[in-house]
């Protein structure tokens, strides 16, 4: 492999990757924060408001770092990717440029007011500032999702004289199948991160026994968006997902699961390591014909291996692949189960009294994070070796103008950078724990 | 429909200049004007609730380039690949120095982030200067539509086949980001007097007072180096000449700007002034783009490689779907910032509440 191109990976993966440790979690409060707002409203508890407050503010930090690391995305294209943006910019620059003219002026005009503004409006107005930025930032999802799904399932383009893909309809692109299933998984995604990381300092407050009250609604809240989320996560939108691939990129289902021979009653495996050189599984515990029946709805269906495809047509990282996959079905397995125990707890009337439980809900924080992340992964590396599915090699789509040691220079630049962004994140979110919902705090500015 | 979408990327570009300039411009005299921590609270008040809309005219500009326009997104940059990572940092650095500087009260952590707002805007307005001159000069382009440029070689402007030996920084550039940086250092100090009272709004008026001759000096001897090492820049002006309208208006607002801030204290006037102060960036923005016209990139290295809006532009099916969702979302999106900047409008007072 060249190594310009290993750069350039490595700097949109890296910058990629911190950026959305951000918008998962503001993406996934927002709407949480509107419940918290609604039900302050309806029952006029100043214990919902100071709740609704604190997660603005959580909100508020986040949404910085989501917006100062999210800036060199949209540079990118253009910077390192040039090639793959003459090429395919006469499609996707339709999603990119109505991300920044529906989404980001809606969140950037209405956030300054939902954060700072909440003693110069009514309450009914503070609370639609509070949709209107929860609006915007899903509105900011559903074009980046439009933008990843045409890459992985390209629609809606025609061919140009001079070899680049042009915009041949509208509506195609916007509604592309594969767009809509990936954007309700990766969105419930970000719920289910927004909802453990609420139940987990909820948790948190009810072992300190400070900020009890507020500990109680936010378990309360988390750990019943969690059960929604977790298992919509599953059903419908993993399995949609999956259905998307088995139609439409076989060769990556089959490397995900590790399925190097094409059978009928195709095994799922559970754990074990892939091993690419001797195309087996090592250490292999397997459902037999589980991945037939998931995939095709029939216990015996012919489900294509690896065999079935021309090697240089394979995803060029079989391992990760395979282990990102793995690990995000896995910890979305636990989301359920933790979910589901804990809304039982909840029903019973004996979570808050469970130590054993809340210790769980509050050292479960990182995980919904780790599984997005593997989430992206699967469907970034999933998609290699193209850049655009069929139409475009990432080999061909980078900047070749830019030298390695160009790319090197500020991938460095960016990992300093973002390592005394995360610092001061760390600090600023944990003094913001520490000091509680009843803070009065809101002195920005 | 290429030329309105030059249009309307021109327009979009002039929009954040005079939008984030003038919060970029009360970075600049930040330090040197506010000198109690209140006066600095009150600076911070004024661009606090509108700096990050201000710069999302940024990204729509350039998502609205890359969409428009692919191959001048692409080759544009890739050429300036380090200028703008340069930009991208120093636009990080100077939000998290605005947004992490409020949350915390203690001195050490203020001053720490005071300093790095102010240097990161002073620092931005001289690139996006350096940046703009770049264009006007032209880039090494390759027949490919591709260049790559360093940040400096020898600070000489090359013309011709010399011109593949061209840096991000010449003489050149260097004196066009030295104008952005005293343009923007007015614009930002004519806002600051209008949002303020008080000391604060003597020293920003004091500001512009003393920096407009600067301003004046620079904006006659810019315009002769363009002419000087582009002289073609004078072509579409002699064909249409209602195009000398521009220049007229630049230097009108000049006169009015010094009209308006000598007049002294008043709201009337510091709006005048600021309104003038738009103006000329406006002028200027314009007046480069009517030069360039039909060219987006000028290559100066062998002028038939120049990218210009017809072989950049993005499918005709596109360009004309962008037209709709563009003109509804820009409707939307006035309409919001009507409504911020009607509840944020007048002085900002410390004494109250919230904003």
């Amino acid at each position: 492999m060249d190594n310009a191109l290993i750069v350039h990976r490595l700097h949109f993966a890296f910058t990629i990757t911190f950026h959305y440790l951000f918008p998962q979690l503001t993406m996934g409060l927002a709407p949480l924060i509107v419940v918290l707002k609604t039900l302050g409203l309806r029952r006029n508890d100043e214990t919902y408001h100071q709740a609704a407050r604190f997660w603005a503010r959580i909100f508020g930090i986040n949404f910085v770092l989501g917006v100062v690391t999210g800036i060199p995305m949209e540079f990118q294209f253009g910077t390192n990717w040039s090639h793959f943006s003459r090429f395919a910019g006469g499609v996707i620059g339709q999603t990119l440029a109505m991300e920044g003219m529906f989404a980001f002026f809606l969140e950037s005009a209405f956030l300054g007011l939902f954060l700072y503004g909440e003693k110069r409006l009514s309450p009914r107005a503070h609370w639609w500032s509070a949709v209107a930025v929860c609006l915007g930032s899903w509105l900011s999802g559903f074009f980046i999702i439009v933008t990843d799904a045409w890459m992985q399932h390209p629609v809606g383009y025609a061919r140009a004289a001079d070899g680049s893909v042009q915009l041949s309809s509208f509506w195609a692109l916007v509604l592309n199948p594969w767009a809509w299933w990936q954007y309700a998984h990766n969105m419930s995604g970000a719920v289910i991160t927004g909802s453990f990381v609420m139940a987990s300092v909820g948790a948190f407050y009810l072992l300190w026994g400070k900020f009890v009250a507020h500990g109680r609604i936010f378990v309360r809240v988390g750990v019943l968006a969690g059960l929604i989320f977790s298992v919509l996560q599953l059903f419908p939108t993993g399995d949609g997902q999956g259905r998307m691939l088995a139609e439409n990129q076989p060769v990556t289902l089959a490397a995900m699961e590790a399925l190097f021979e094409s059978q009928p009653g195709a095994p799922l495996v559970l754990i074990g390591q892939p091993n690419v050189d001797e195309k087996k599984i090592d250490n292999p515990l397997v459902i037999p014909n589980a991945l037939s029946f998931l995939t095709y709805r029939a216990w015996t269906a012919q489900v294509k291996g690896l065999n079935a495809f021309p090697e240089d047509e394979w995803p060029s990282n079989i391992a990760l692949l395979y282990f990102s996959y793995h690990i995000m079905v896995g910890l979305g397995t636990l989301f359920i189960a933790i979910s589901v125990v804990a809304a039982f707890l909840l029903w019973r009337g004996k979570l808050f009294s469970s130590h054993w439980m809340l210790w769980i809900l509050l050292l479960a924080l990182p995980f919904p994070y780790i599984a997005n992340t593997a989430g992206w992964i699967t469907a970034e590396i999933g998609r290699q070796p193209w850049l655009v599915y069929s139409l475009m090699r990432t080999a061909d789509g980078y900047s070749k103008t830019v030298s390695a040691g160009n790319g090197m220079f500020t991938l460095l630049g960016f990992m300093g950078m973002y390592m005394v962004l995360g610092i001061l994140f760390l600090f600023l979110v944990r003094r913001e724990i520490e000091q509680g919902p009843e803070a009065e705090g809101g002195s920005a500015h | 429909m290429a030329t309105l979408w030059f249009m309307i990327v021109a327009v979009m570009v002039a929009a954040y200049v005079v939008l984030d300039g003038f919060d970029l411009g009360a970075g600049v005299i930040y330090l040197g004007a506010a000198r109690t921590p209140q006066e600095r609270q009150t600076i911070m008040r004024a661009i606090g609730p509108v700096w990050d809309g201000n710069e999302v005219w940024l990204l729509a500009a350039g998502g609205t380039l890359y969409f428009a326009f692919p191959l001048l997104y692409a080759s544009s940059f890739s050429g300036f690949y380090l200028p703008l990572m340069i930009v991208l940092w120093l636009l990080m650095l100077r939000g998290i120095g605005i947004e992490l500087r409020a949350h915390m009260e203690n001195p050490v952590w203020r001053g720490f982030f005071d300093v790095v707002f102010c240097l990161s805007s002073l620092l931005l307005t001289i690139f996006f200067g350096a940046a703009l001159g770049n264009v006007v000069r032209g880039v090494p382009l390759a027949a490919d539509g591709y260049f790559f440029e360093p940040l400096w070689t020898n600070f000489r402007v090359n013309q011709g086949i010399a011109g593949t030996n061209n840096g991000i920084l010449d003489w050149y550039t260097v004196l066009t980001g030295v104008i952005a940086l005293v343009t923007l250092t007015v614009h930002g100090s004519l806002y600051i007097a209008v949002k303020t009272e008080g000391d604060l709004n003597r020293r920003a008026r004091a500001v512009a007072l003393w920096a407009w001759p600067v301003q004046l000096f620079l904006t006659v001897i810019g315009l002769i180096a363009t002419i000087y090492i582009r002289p073609t820049v004078l072509d579409n002006y002699k064909q249409h000449v209602i195009g000398f309208l521009i220049p007229a208006i630049v230097y009108g607002s000049l006169a009015v700007m010094i009209y308006a801030i000598r007049k002294g204290e008043g709201p009337a006037k510091e709006k005048l002034a600021f309104v003038a102060s738009a103006l000329y960036i406006v002028g200027m923005l314009v007046g480069a783009a009517f030069a360039l016209y039909p060219v987006v990139l000028p290559a100066s290295t062998d002028p038939a490689r120049s990218l210009t809006i017809d072989n950049t532009a993005a499918g005709q099916h596109g360009l004309t779907v962008g037209l709709i969702w563009w003109i509804l979302a820009l409707i939307l999106a006035l309409g919001y910032f009507t409504v911020l900047f009607r509840m944020f409008k007048g002085k900002v007072r410390i004494e109250g509440e919230g904003y």
